[in-house]
């Protein structure tokens, strides 16, 4: 049965989610996002709130340790964890997009974490932050390039290299670092390891300034003689062709959330626009040809039906994910489209709303400088039409370059 | 009818299930308890026999059949609450006999159609015998739907289209009055018109919105129904209809005094109607046409329906057109796509197939990205109507991400074949003069 609304059960939590977004997120989201670098506190709390939405819920909660795939019982319609999980990030980051990214315990780590540790692992590193490093100076999107190294040494991993633009590297718990067991073997050596934040080996260059998201520390890596346990190694410890394949599969899970962060912070813009367009004397009719109606009207309907397309790919993406059907595609899809969609939107808004949204009177500017990083990170949108390419030519890495 | 050895698997199950739902009408438990199958019958034998005497251009005689205390209308479709991109067991029959009509006749009949204006008798006969005309009559006046059926129509259309935008117009524009009929109209218009279109013989007929003019806008008519003691006096012009000369009933939108926008039903043989030719940029093989309606008198007893609800029911009219024209722009579009996939790979440029390329794989993308986004705006807004939710939001998405990016794909289509897509060897030509209808039409078709 076709149905294309947020289902009834996850109400609660979007609404939850929002009350967060409302009271918590944005009455302090222009203070952090001057006060660069400084840890926002109010986090604490509200993190501890939502392990215990988590924990209380059978239908996954807000976090990034939602993504982790079940079975879905034979031919019946499932609505879980995966869908909860994108409804809760776009409430959230309807709210503020850096701050979510702050959260304790919500971090991209742990979405690999919870999408490919073993039961013994989880309970080893459960209810820790966990932060991603995989960028290194000299590769980006390129992660089979990565030049760190993972040595065995007896029961240990000996880690190094230099990791850059880790999102909470120095508030984590625990960072899970990507590096290469044999560089010689390209992709299928390139394992994930958890590193513990105040591992001796691990030292902290820097924290980034950034355009956006500032709210949201991005630290700098180097990593010299960091040793890590056997047991510290994500997935299959064997260097085998496929190998790669099961690293990159997180990203299925976590392409959707990422786009749902680009749909919270595009609809933002896009009520704050509605309400100054209102104030200027102008409303959105929907019986109305766009054509027959100001110019901002069928700006803003053009803008919205972009919101609508990237929302709809999200959810799409995320309820196939539920229902474990291979949604590698339209995980890549909602990301691209979301991507783009957040940065044309946020900027067009500042545009419609002139020195209103320029001005840091309004967070109109700010969300424009946040969605940026969201057509980026997480493979950039070139990345994902680079992906979906691939998918539907049916072509290979080597053949579509 | 040709059925050749290949197709002809499709042919019987087109047969079969346009018999199924005459079968199911007839052994309907719900005839008998609400004792109205004498009447049903006698609608059913009524519109048969009518319908071969007078299938000209003059039109038949639509006469009451004995009508029913109230209209009859499809129940609101049920939802579990839950979030749901599967189509149901019926639906999805519907689309796979929808797609193999597709494949197997429309995809092959689309050139020749396009270059004569016509569409073959054959394959508008099986359209019908597909059940796509009666997918909004309700159940107790032959209908096979029980529920609402916007999705039903949506996934239908869009599963046409992919074989031919301008065939699908053709073949579904008579449902469009079927379908206004048996949401909006009397008791008595249920009763003297629905007949017609669950028989053998189903009229053409057209819903008239779209006026010849630039930024026209469904809600500012120029079209006017003036009131002259009981009756209406209809004045005006109604452009690009489907199989125009040959349609037998219209149901006209007009500015109706001391109403507003309404819609009233008129038969073809109506004094002071008459038909133009109006061939267009597509949708060539649906013959478009334009309906002059110069000082046509009509009883009291032709505005659709009853009550006060109009200016409502004429919202929900043309966002539901909206949306059909999305179904068959998002149908065109996945067209575009499965034919520039294989067309790509196929290609070779400097040594290599030219999908190798970014330049070109990208584009396929986001073809790929953008009709998939339509289809999925289209099915929110059909699935909304057929719950009895508001949609007027939803419709608007929908036609403007259809219009935009619709059009987008049209052009990618050609532009990725090169000059080989400027000509009519291959069909993506075709494609692009047909996706810039779904931003322009306004009426014609309804889910």
């Amino acid at each position: 049965m076709i149905n294309l609304e947020i289902p009834k059960k996850f109400k609660p939590l979007a609404t939850q989610a929002n009350q967060v977004a409302t009271e918590v997120f944005r009455p302090i989201s222009r203070k952090y996002d001057e006060a660069e670098h400084s840890y926002p506190k109010e986090l604490d709390m509200l993190a501890s709130l939502i392990d215990g939405m988590n924990e209380g819920s059978d239908i996954g909660g807000a976090g990034a340790a939602g993504v982790r795939r079940e079975k879905a019982a034979d031919g019946e319609n499932r609505n879980g964890s995966n869908l909860s999980t994108v409804l809760g990030i776009i409430e959230l980051c309807w709210g503020d997009v850096g701050l979510l990214l702050s959260m304790p315990r919500q971090g991209l780590g742990n979405s690999a974490i919870a999408s490919v540790a073993t039961e013994e692992q989880l309970k080893t590193y459960g209810g820790k932050w966990a932060a991603m490093a995989i960028t290194e100076p000299e590769a980006g999107s390129d992660s089979a390039a990565i030049r760190a190294t993972a040595e065995l040494d007896g029961d240990e991993y000996v880690l190094n290299g230099e990791k850059i633009f880790v999102t909470s590297g120095d508030r984590a718990d625990l960072i899970v670092v990507w590096a290469s067991l044999d560089r010689s073997k390209g992709r299928a050596a390139i394992k994930s390891f958890i590193v513990e934040r105040d591992n001796p080996g691990l030292k902290l260059d820097r924290l980034e300034h950034k355009l956006g998201i500032r709210a949201s520390d991005t630290a700098n890596f180097t990593l010299q003689d960091c040793r890590v346990p056997k047991e510290a190694l994500l997935g299959d410890p064997e260097v085998k062709e496929k190998g790669f394949a099961g690293v990159m599969e997180t990203f299925d899970n976590t392409r959707p959330l990422v786009a749902a962060m680009a749909v919270g912070v595009t609809r933002a813009a896009l009520e704050e626009t509605r309400k100054q367009l209102k104030k200027a004397g102008v409303t959105i009719d929907y019986d109305v040809p766009a054509n027959n109606q100001h110019a901002a009207a069928a700006r803003f309907l053009e803008m919205e039906a972009d919101y609508e397309a990237a929302w709809l790919l999200t959810l799409q993406a995320a309820w196939m994910a539920d229902n474990s059907k291979p949604n590698s595609l339209q995980a890549s899809m909602a990301k691209a489209k979301a991507g783009r969609t957040g940065v044309d939107v946020t900027l067009g808004c500042v545009e419609l709303c002139g020195s209103i949204g320029y001005g840091e009177n309004e967070l109109l500017e700010k969300w424009a400088r946040d969605s940026k990083i969201l057509d980026i990170f997480e493979g950039t949108q070139q990345i994902q039409l680079l992906i979906i390419a691939r998918q539907l030519l049916k072509k290979t890495s080597a053949e579509l370059r | 009818m040709t059925t050749t050895t290949e197709n002809k698997g499709m042919a019987e199950r087109g047969m079969g299930y346009g018999l199924r739902a005459l079968n199911r009408l007839a052994g309907s438990d719900l005839l008998d308890r609400i004792r109205i199958r004498k009447q049903v019958e006698q609608a059913l034998f009524q519109g048969t026999k009518n319908g071969f005497k007078g299938a000209t251009a003059a039109g038949r005689t639509f006469k009451a059949a004995q009508k029913l205390g109230k209209p009859a209308r499809q129940k609101k479709g049920k939802s579990t609450g839950l979030f749901d991109l599967s189509p149901d067991d019926e639906q999805q029959m519907f689309q796979e006999a929808g797609r193999s009509f597709a494949e197997d006749q429309i995809r092959k009949a689309a050139l020749e159609a396009d270059e004569k204006r016509e569409t073959p008798k054959e394959i508008l006969d099986q359209a019908n015998e597909l059940g796509v005309n009666i997918l909004g009559v309700p159940e107790e006046l032959g209908g096979v739907m029980t529920e609402q059926s916007a999705v039903t129509s949506v996934l239908i259309g869009e599963a046409l289209a992919h074989g031919d935008m301008g065939i699908a117009y053709a073949a579904m524009a008579p449902g469009a009055v079927a379908t206004a009929i048996g949401l909006w109209g009397s008791a008595e218009q249920e009763a003297t018109y629905l007949p017609a279109f669950t028989g053998e013989d189903i009229p053409a007929a057209a819903l008239a919105i779209l006026e010849p003019r630039p930024l026209f806008d469904p809600f500012q008519l120029e079209t006017k129904a003036k009131r002259k003691g009981d009756e209406w006096v209809l004045s005006g012009a109604k452009s690009l209809l489907a199989r125009a000369k040959d349609c037998e009933l219209f149901v006209i939108a007009a500015d109706a005094e001391g109403v507003g926008p309404a819609l009233f039903v008129v038969e073809s043989g109506a004094k002071g109607l008459s038909i133009e030719d109006e061939p267009a940029m597509g949708l060539r093989p649906a013959a478009t046409g334009r309906l002059l309606i110069d000082k046509v008198k009509l009883p009291g007893s032709a505005l659709l329906g009853e009550g006060n609800a109009k200016a409502k029911d004429y919202a929900a009219c043309v966002n539901r057109s909206r949306i059909a024209w999305c179904a068959l722009a998002s149908g065109t579009a996945q067209a575009v796509l499965d034919y520039v996939i294989p067309y790509v790979n196929d290609r070779q440029a400097f040594g290599e197939p030219i999908s190798n390329r970014q330049g070109v794989a990208f584009a396929v993308s986001d073809i790929g990205i953008e009709s998939n986004a339509m289809r999925l705006a289209t099915y929110r807004a059909a699935s909304r109507a057929d719950r009895g939710e508001s949609f007027s939001r939803e419709a608007a998405i929908a036609r403007k991400l259809c219009t935009t990016k619709g059009m987008k794909i049209g052009s990618d289509g050609v532009q990725l074949l090169g000059g080989h897509g400027f000509v009519k060897e291959h069909p993506v030509e075709r494609w692009y003069r047909d996706l810039r209808a779904a931003g322009v039409m306004e009426g014609a078709l309804l889910i």
